[in-house]
C-alpha cells in the first residue's frame, strides 16, 4: 500500500503498535479538506490530505481562539510550503512544522500519519514536548 | 487603572486618544473624554466639504469607544479644574478625578470688535453647527459677506458661494492669504478667485455690520475705503482664531503672550500632571493652527503618558490646499526671511500658475517656497527643505521642467508631514514589509492617512522601489478578481486547480480559494458543495452556517422582507427549544439560533426546511436580507408596498455570490424607517413609484447610498438593479462592498449611472440575462446537502468517532439562555514538535 509521501518509515506502521490509533478508512479523507480526530487523551487533532496526496496532521485546537477548529481551514500554500488557514481569525500555519507563519513563536504540534491497508493511521507525538495537555 | 481625562474631543483630542489606545498595550490608562459639542469628533479640516455634498456621517472620526476603556461624554463641558484635588468639574456638576489630565480645546474663532458683530445673520465658521446654521441662514438669503481671506476665509467664501449668495471677502491685508503666500502669488490666487465670481476687498478694514431691525443689512469699510459700504444678509467671520485656555488660566496655568497654555517640548505645563495639545497648547512661544503640528503633539502626549520620552519635533507648516478649485501651497521660509534668501520665480500670466523658490544665498539650499494654480510640485519640493537642490531651482519649477525624481530626496526627508514618516522609513517599510500598495504603506507607516497631500509621493516611491503596484489577488494569481472572473467566464475553467494550473502558481489559499468559489458559483456551477468546490469555501460556507468564537455555528433562516407567519415563528421557536439554540432577533430583521454543534446542522436545517424554510445565507458573501418597512399594507404614510417589493427582491436574488455580502433596504415613504439609504440597495417608495439608492453600508465606515435613478416604476427598478447588482459581482474587488466600489471606479457615481441607467458600454441586455440564468438556477443550498448523503456526511464532529459530540463546545446559562464558556480544556501545547520517523 502507499506510504505516507511524507516521511519512509510508517509505511510498515504496524496497527499492533499502540502508539498508532486507526482514524478512518483513507477514501474518507478528501483531498484539500480536512478532518477533526478526537485522539485517546481527550484533545483533537486535524488531519489533512493535500491535492498531491501527501498526508498531514496537526492539532486541531487553534491557539489563537482556543476554539477546536483548525479541520475546517483552508488547505494551500505559501511560497511552496503546505499550510492551513484557521477558520477563525485566518492565521496560516505550516502543515509540516506546525509553526505559525504569520505570528513566529505560535503553532501546532504534528503528528505523524500514515497510510496502508487502505486506513488512515496516527501517531500521537512523543510524549516528550508533547501529548500531554498544557 | 490609572484615569485619564481629556478635554475636547476635536481631532487633536481624537488623535491623542487613538495614539494612547493603540500603544497602551497593557491597558494602563482608563479614559474620560468630554467633550462640548453634541456630536462625536469629526474631521475639521475636511469641514467645507459639507457644501460638497459630504453627510456629516463623512466626517466622523473613527469611534473611539470601540476600543474599550474609553468614556466618550458628548455635550459635556469641562468648566473647572481643581488641580489640588487632581478633579475637573463639567457644566452639569458632575466632579470627576483623574491622575492626569489633557487639555485639547482647541481654538475659538476670532471675531474683531466691530460694532453690529451680534446682529442676527452674523457667523463664525468652525463648527458642524456652525455650517448647519449658515446653510439654514442661506435660504432666501442673496449675499454674503466674509470677514477673512485667509485660508479659513476662502474656506468659507467657497461655501457662500455654493450656497448660491453673492460672496464678498474683506481682507484687511493687501493680500490674499497673507499668511501663506508671497505677493505675487496673492495676485494671481486674487484674479483666480475673481474669475469665480467672488468679489475681493483688499487693504479693507471693516468699521461696522450694518443692521436693520436687530439683523445684518450689510458691511460699512473703513474710513476712505472708495465703496463705502456693500449690502449682505448674513457676516461670516473668519478672522483667526484665539486658543481656547480660559480654563486653564483659571486653574492658574501659564499662558503664552497671545495666550495658549505653555507646555514644554513633552506637552507637559507647569503642572507634571497637566498636559495641553493642539491649538490651545503654546509651545517655545508659539500657537500652532495646523492640524499637523497639532497632531504630533497629540502623540508626544500619548508617549509621555506610557512613560516614553518624545519630544515635539518641531513643526512642518507647510500647507498645500485646494481653495475654492485653485491649488495653493506654502512650505518652509516662504517669504524669504532668512538673511539673504534669494527667490527664484516663475510667474505664467497666461498658463495662471505662479511658482516661487526660496533658496540660500549661494543658491545651493533650498528654503522654502509658495505655488499657487498648479501645486503639483508641492510633494517631492516639499521634503526638501533645508537641504541641498538637486538642480537649477529654475528648473525644478519652469512648466515644463525636468522636476524631481525620488532619488534627490535625502532618507530622513520628511514625505509625510501630518504623520511625520520619512522618505527612509516608507522605503523601508515597502521592503521589509512588502508592502506593494499605498494601502499597504499607509498601515505600516501611517503616512497618507491625514491630508493626502503626500499620497503622489508615496506612490512615486513605491514605483522607485520597484514595486509595480500589484493589483494582484495573492501569491497565487497575478489577476485581480475582475480578471478572473473574465478568465472564468471566457475559458469555461469550472475547478480551481485547472484554473490555477493554467493562470496561476502554487496550490492556492485563503485569498484565492474563496474568491474563485464565489466566481464560480456566481456563474452558475452547481452546488457550493459539490466536488472540489467544497475545499475551497471558507468554514462559513462550507458548513452553511455562520462559525462562532467556540467553533460552534449559528443558524439564519430566510425571512424575506422579515415577514413571518406566526406557525412558521412557531416552528423556529420549537426547533430553537428542541435544541437549546441561543435565540436572538438580528438587525436584519430576522432571527439567529447560536450555538450548534457541526453535527446537529443538519438535524436543524431538516426540521426548517420542512417547515418551508431555506438558507438565509448569513454566512455567505451574498444578499442578506432586504428590510422593509411595514408600507401602505399598514401604514397610514406608505405610498407604496414596501413589504411586497421588500420580499420580491429578496426571493429574485438569494443565493447571488458577490465579492462581498450585499443588503437591501425598502421603505414605504420619505420617513425611511427600513433604513434603505444605509445599504448597497436602498428602495424608498415615492407618489410616483420609487428612488433607488446604491452604494450605502454600517460598518466600520458608515456610508449613506446615492440616488441612482427617481420615481421608476417597479418594473425599470428591477431592471436597474439587476443591472447593477451583476456589474458589480463582475468588476468588484475581493471584500470591496458597493461603496468602496462605486469610490473606486474612475468616474465614480457619474459613470455607474452611465452603465447602468444609459447602458453606455452596451453591456446591459449582458447583465440582465447573467441576473435571468442566476434567477433561474437558483435552488436551495440547504435542501441540496440534506438531499445528497456525501455532504452530509461532512457534518460530523470525528471523522473516527461520528457519535461523539465536541467535547470542546460547553455553554453556561447568560440571561436564561445558554451561551458559550472558554472552550473547554485540554488544550494543546503552544510549540510545535519535529516530525521523526517511528
Ligand atoms: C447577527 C447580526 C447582529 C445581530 O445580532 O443583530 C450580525 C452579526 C455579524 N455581523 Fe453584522 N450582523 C448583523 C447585522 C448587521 C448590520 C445591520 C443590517 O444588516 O441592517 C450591519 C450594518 C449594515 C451593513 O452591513 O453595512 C452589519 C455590519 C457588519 C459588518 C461591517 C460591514 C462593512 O461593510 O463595514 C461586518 C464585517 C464584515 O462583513 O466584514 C459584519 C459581520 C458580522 C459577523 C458575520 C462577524 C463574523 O464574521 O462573525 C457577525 C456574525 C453573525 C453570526 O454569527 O450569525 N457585520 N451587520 C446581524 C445579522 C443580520 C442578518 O439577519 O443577517
Ligand atoms: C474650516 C476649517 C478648515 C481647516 N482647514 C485646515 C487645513 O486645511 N489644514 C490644517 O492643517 N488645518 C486646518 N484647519 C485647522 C484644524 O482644523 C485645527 O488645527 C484642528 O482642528 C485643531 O484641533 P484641536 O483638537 O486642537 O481643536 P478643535 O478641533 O477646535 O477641538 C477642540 C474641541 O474641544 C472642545 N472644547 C473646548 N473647550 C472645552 C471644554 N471646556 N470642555 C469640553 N470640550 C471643550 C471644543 O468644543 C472642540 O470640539 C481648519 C479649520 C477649520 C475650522
Ligand atoms: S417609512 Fe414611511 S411607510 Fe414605512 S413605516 Fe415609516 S412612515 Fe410608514
Ligand atoms: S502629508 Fe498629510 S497625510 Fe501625509
Amino acid at each position: 500500500m502507499a506510504a505516507s509521501t511524507l516521511t519512509p518509515g510508517p509505511a510498515n506502521a504496524p496497527a499492533a503498535d499502540t502508539r498508532w490509533l486507526a482514524v478512518c478508512p483513507a477514501e474518507r479523507l478528501v483531498p484539500e479538506r480536512g478532518a477533526a480526530v478526537l485522539l485517546p487523551d481527550g484533545t483533537q487533532a486535524a488531519v489533512f490530505r493535500t491535492h498531491d496526496g501527501a498526508l498531514y496532521a496537526v492539532d486541531n485546537r487553534d491557539p489563537f481562539s482556543g476554539a477546536q477548529v483548525m479541520a475546517r481551514g483552508i488547505v494551500g500554500d505559501r511560497a511552496g510550503e503546505p499550510t492551513v488557514a484557521s477558520p477563525m481569525h485566518k492565521q496560516v500555519f505550516s502543515l509540516r512544522t506546525g509553526a505559525c507563519l504569520d505570528s513566529p513563536g505560535t503553532g501546532l504540534r504534528v503528528f505523524e500519519v500514515s497510510e496502508a491497508e487502505s486506513t488512515i493511521r496516527l501517531a500521537a507525538p512523543a510524549p516528550v514536548g508533547g501529548g500531554a495537555a498544557r | 487603572m490609572r484615569e485619564l481625562i481629556v478635554v475636547g474631543n476635536g481631532m487633536v483630542g481624537h488623535r491623542l486618544v487613538e495614539a494612547l489606545r493603540s500603544r497602551d498595550t497593557d491597558d494602563q490608562w482608563r479614559i474620560t473624554v468630554l467633550g462640548a459639542e453634541s456630536r462625536p469628533a469629526y474631521d475639521r479640516v475636511a469641514l467645507s466639504s459639507r457644501f460638497d455634498g459630504a453627510e456629516e456621517d463623512d466626517l466622523l472620526l473613527p469611534d473611539l469607544t470601540a476600543h474599550g476603556h474609553v468614556d466618550l461624554r458628548l455635550g459635556a463641558e469641562a468648566v473647572g479644574i481643581d488641580r489640588e484635588n487632581r478633579t475637573v468639574t463639567t457644566a452639569d456638576g458632575a466632579v470627576l478625578g483623574y491622575d492626569a489630565l489633557v487639555l485639547a480645546t482647541g481654538s475659538e474663532p476670532f471675531v474683531p470688535p466691530v460694532p453690529g458683530r451680534d446682529l442676527t445673520g452674523c457667523f463664525v465658521y468652525r463648527t458642524l453647527d456652525d455650517l448647519d446654521a449658515i446653510a439654514a441662514a442661506a435660504q432666501g438669503a442673496r449675499a454674503g459677506i466674509v470677514v477673512g481671506g485667509g485660508l479659513l476665509g476662502l474656506e468659507a467664501a467657497n461655501a457662500l458661494r455654493l450656497l448660491g449668495l453673492d460672496t464678498h471677502v474683506v481682507e484687511l491685508a493687501p493680500r490674499l492669504m497673507p499668511v501663506q503666500i508671497d505677493e505675487g502669488g496673492g495676485a494671481l490666487l486674487r484674479r483666480l478667485v475673481e474669475d469665480l465670481g467672488v468679489n475681493v476687498h483688499l487693504g479693507a478694514g471693516a468699521a461696522e455690520i450694518t443692521g436693520a431691525a436687530g439683523r445684518v443689512t450689510g458691511l460699512r469699510f473703513a474710513e476712505g475705503h472708495p465703496l463705502g459700504a456693500i449690502g449682505a444678509d448674513l457676516v461670516v467671520f473668519a478672522a483667526g482664531v484665539r486658543p481656547r485656555d480660559a480654563l486653564a488660566r483659571a486653574a492658574g496655568l501659564p499662558v503664552g503672550p497671545r495666550g495658549g497654555v505653555v507646555v514644554d517640548s513633552g506637552c507637559r505645563t507647569e503642572d507634571p500632571a497637566v498636559y495641553a495639545v493642539g491649538e490651545c497648547a503654546c509651545l517655545d512661544g508659539t500657537v500652532y493652527g495646523l492640524v499637523a503640528p497639532c497632531n504630533a503633539m497629540a502623540e508626544v502626549a500619548a508617549d509621555r503618558l506610557l512613560g516614553g520620552g518624545a519630544t515635539f519635533p518641531g513643526a512642518d507648516t507647510a500647507t498645500k490646499l485646494k481653495l475654492l478649485g485653485v491649488d495653493v501651497a506654502s512650505f518652509g521660509d516662504a517669504h524669504g526671511s532668512t538673511p539673504g534668501a534669494l527667490d527664484v520665480v516663475m510667474n505664467d500670466a497666461v498658463g495662471r500658475t505662479y511658482a516661487k523658490l526660496v533658496v540660500s544665498d549661494d543658491a545651493g539650499t533650498l528654503l522654502g517656497g509658495v505655488l499657487v494654480g498648479d501645486a503639483s510640485r508641492y510633494a517631492s519640493l516639499r521634503p526638501l527643505v533645508g537641504r541641498p537642490l538637486p538642480g537649477d531651482p529654475l528648473e525644478l519649477i519652469a512648466p515644463a521642467g525636468a522636476g524631481l525624481g525620488p532619488g534627490d530626496l535625502p532618507d530622513d526627508a520628511q514625505v509625510c508631514s501630518c504623520n511625520a514618516v520619512t522618505k527612509g522609513e516608507i522605503t523601508t517599510a515597502i521592503d521589509e514589509h512588502a508592502c506593494t500598495d499605498v494601502a499597504a504603506v499607509k498601515a505600516c507607516t501611517r503616512a497618507g492617512t491625514s491630508c493626502g497631500s503626500c499620497v503622489p509621493m508615496l506612490k512615486t516611491l513605491l514605483s522607485a522601489a520597484g514595486v509595480e503596484q500589484s493589483t494582484a489577488l495573492c501569491e497565487h494569481f497575478s489577476h485581480t478578481r475582475a480578471e478572473l472572473w473574465e478568465i472564468v467566464a471566457a475559458t469555461g475553467v469550472r475547478t480551481f486547480s485547472e484554473l490555477v494550473a493554467a493562470h496561476g502558481t502554487g496550490r492556492g489559499c485563503d485569498i484565492c480559494k474563496p474568491v474563485v468559489a464565489s466566481i464560480l458559483a456566481s456563474q452558475g456551477n452547481g452546488h457550493v458543495l459539490d466536488g472540489e468546490q467544497a475545499a475551497l469555501q471558507d468554514t462559513n460556507d462550507h458548513f452553511l452556517a455562520n462559525i462562532q468564537r467556540n467553533g460552534s455555528y449559528s443558524v439564519v433562516p430566510r425571512i424575506p422582507g422579515g415577514e413571518i407567519t406566526p406557525e412558521k415563528l412557531m416552528v423556529i421557536a420549537e426547533v430553537a427549544r428542541d435544541f437549546k439554540l441561543y435565540t436572538k432577533i438580528t438587525g436584519g430583521q430576522r432571527i439567529d439560533l447560536f450555538g450548534a454543534r457541526v453535527d446537529q446542522l443538519p438535524h436543524i436545517w431538516s426540521r426548517l426546511v420542512a417547515a418551508g424554510f431555506e438558507s438565509g445565507h448569513a454566512y455567505g458573501k451574498a444578499l442578506r436580507t432586504v428590510k422593509s418597512c411595514v408600507g401602505s399594507t399598514w401604514c397610514r404614510y406608505g405610498v407604496q408596498d414596501s413589504v411586497g417589493l421588500a420580499v420580491e427582491l429578496e426571493l429574485r436574488y438569494r443565493g447571488l455570490r458577490a465579492p462581498h455580502k450585499i443588503k437591501a433596504g425598502v421603505s414605504g415613504c420619505a420617513r425611511e424607517c427600513a433604513e434603505a439609504r444605509s445599504k448597497d440597495v436602498g428602495v424608498i417608495a415615492t407618489e410616483h413609484g420609487w428612488n433607488l439608492y446604491v452604494g450605502g453600508n454600517g460598518g466600520f465606515r458608515p456610508r449613506h447610498a446615492e440616488l441612482l435613478a427617481a420615481d421608476v416604476d417597479t418594473a425599470t427598478l428591477v431592471k436597474l438593479i439587476d443591472r447593477f447588482l451583476m456589474f458589480y459581482v463582475r468588476t468588484a474587488d475581493r471584500l470591496q462592498r458597493t461603496a468602496a466600489w462605486i469610490e473606486a471606479m474612475d468616474g465614480g457615481l457619474d459613470h455607474l449611472r452611465a452603465v447602468v441607467v444609459d447602458d453606455s458600454l452596451g453591456i446591459a441586455a449582458e447583465l440582465e440575462a447573467a441576473m435571468a440564468r442566476h434567477i433561474d438556477n437558483y435552488a436551495d443550498e440547504w435542501k441540496g446537502v440534506l438531499d445528497d448523503p456525501e455532504k452530509l456526511a461532512r457534518f460530523t464532529s470525528f471523522v473516527n468517532a461520528p457519535d461523539v459530540p465536541d467535547p470542546s463546545i460547553s455553554f453556561s446559562v447568560l440571561r436564561e439562555q445558554r451561551v458559550p464558556t472558554d472552550p473547554a480544556q485540554p488544550v494543546a501545547l503552544g510549540m510545535p514538535t519535529t516530525r521523526s520517523a517511528p
